[in-house]
């Protein structure tokens, strides 16, 4: 499980790979990419998550029960955001009937 | 006859404790229990993303301005201070693994001082917003520059940019501070030699804790620093 040794060589270039992807999405900040942009940052962002997380947190070593663990964390961590903002996103796509529009306060007489 | 103290010892000369079968298994159940600890930190922090995305959708001009008036090299920087802190964390678990006690030691400390390089820039970035009066709620009168890079969002809007910034970069200084705590535990216990190659559970918990949280700024750096492009 968790007790293999890593060999040094493999934590040095999983680092010096994180800090290329550090500079990397530094510099893509001032590049205009449009939306795009947005996008570049978080797949970089995932890529340093995936590194550290299956080299400096012995994923790879890791067994079965840790795996599913994680990924049902990340399944509920995906369900947050999509349902939220799928909700707020279609909130405008369809207008209320105009029935339900309050176009007048009620008149007493 | 027995030896009834043996019997009893809640944990052994091994560092096993009594309801475990042996040392792995221990092990992998320490690991696993992490885990679980860290899958609900991440719904702990999810929250907070959610609300973000969220907010930085339906106003996006105004946290793209406050976004910008964030120093990215500050931010950058210490984003390669932090990873330096988790390299130094995987090799602090590797010179538990290989039972060097010194290298232990001193990586463990090591960590503990870019951690606290981290905290101090982080102070100092804090105290920044205080001089330029965008602290929300505390200290809110942008003014000069600062209010002309924000004005075209909306200021109040702006002014939610900046809960977010404080509340989420808070939420992981807090967690930082806990793991420096958690990593000077770890120094003396090591320093008095409670760690060997079989059992260095608590180097490889703590370790995965500060992996976490070294995550956790991976997705703030380019969430808070990087919105909308420096161009």
């Amino acid at each position: 499980m968790s007790h293999q040794i890593v060999p040094l060589k493999t934590y040095v270039l999983v680092f010096v790979s994180l800090i290329g992807l550090t500079l990397l999405t530094t510099a893509v900040a001032f590049v205009d990419l449009g939306a795009v942009n947005t996008v570049v940052a978080l797949v970089i962002a995932f890529s340093k998550m995936i590194l550290v997380m299956l080299f400096f947190m012995h994923l790879r070593h890791s067994g079965g029960l840790v795996r599913i663990i994680l990924l049902a964390g990340f399944f509920w961590m995906a369900l947050l955001i999509a349902l939220t903002m799928s909700d707020y996103r279609t909130r405008t796509w369809i207008s209320p009937p105009d029935a339900w529009s309050i176009t007048a306060p009620p008149t007493h007489p | 006859m027995p030896d009834v103290h043996a019997e009893h010892a809640q944990i052994d000369h091994t560092g096993l404790a009594h309801q475990f079968e042996d040392l792995d298994q221990q092990q992998d159940a320490d690991t696993l229990g992490i885990w679980l600890f860290l899958v609900t930190e991440i719904m702990f922090f999810g929250g907070m993303f959610a609300a973000y995305a969220i907010f930085r959708w339906l106003y996006f001009a105004a946290f793209a301005g406050g976004s910008h008036i964030l120093d990215i090299r500050l931010g950058a920087a210490n984003t390669v201070v932090l990873l330096a802190s988790s390299l130094t964390m995987a090799l602090s678990v590797r010179s538990a693994q290989t039972g060097n006690r010194r290298a232990l030691v001193v990586f463990l400390i090591l960590t503990m001082i870019l951690g606290g390089v981290f905290l101090g820039v982080k102070a100092y970035e804090y105290n920044q917003k205080f001089v330029e009066h965008i602290v929300p709620s505390l200290d809110w009168a942008p003014e000069g520059d600062v209010l002309a890079r924000l004005a075209p969002g909306g200021l109040n809007h702006a002014q939610l940019y900046f809960f977010f910034y404080f509340a989420m970069t808070g939420l992981h200084a807090l967690h930082m501070i806990i793991g420096m705590g958690l990593l000077f535990w770890l120094v003396l216990r090591a320093r008095k030699g409670s760690f060997t190659p079989r059992y260095f559970a608590p180097v490889e918990v703590v370790g995965l804790y500060w992996h976490f949280v070294d995550i956790v700024w991976i997705f703030l750096f380019p969430l808070l620093y990087l919105i909308g492009g420096r161009y």
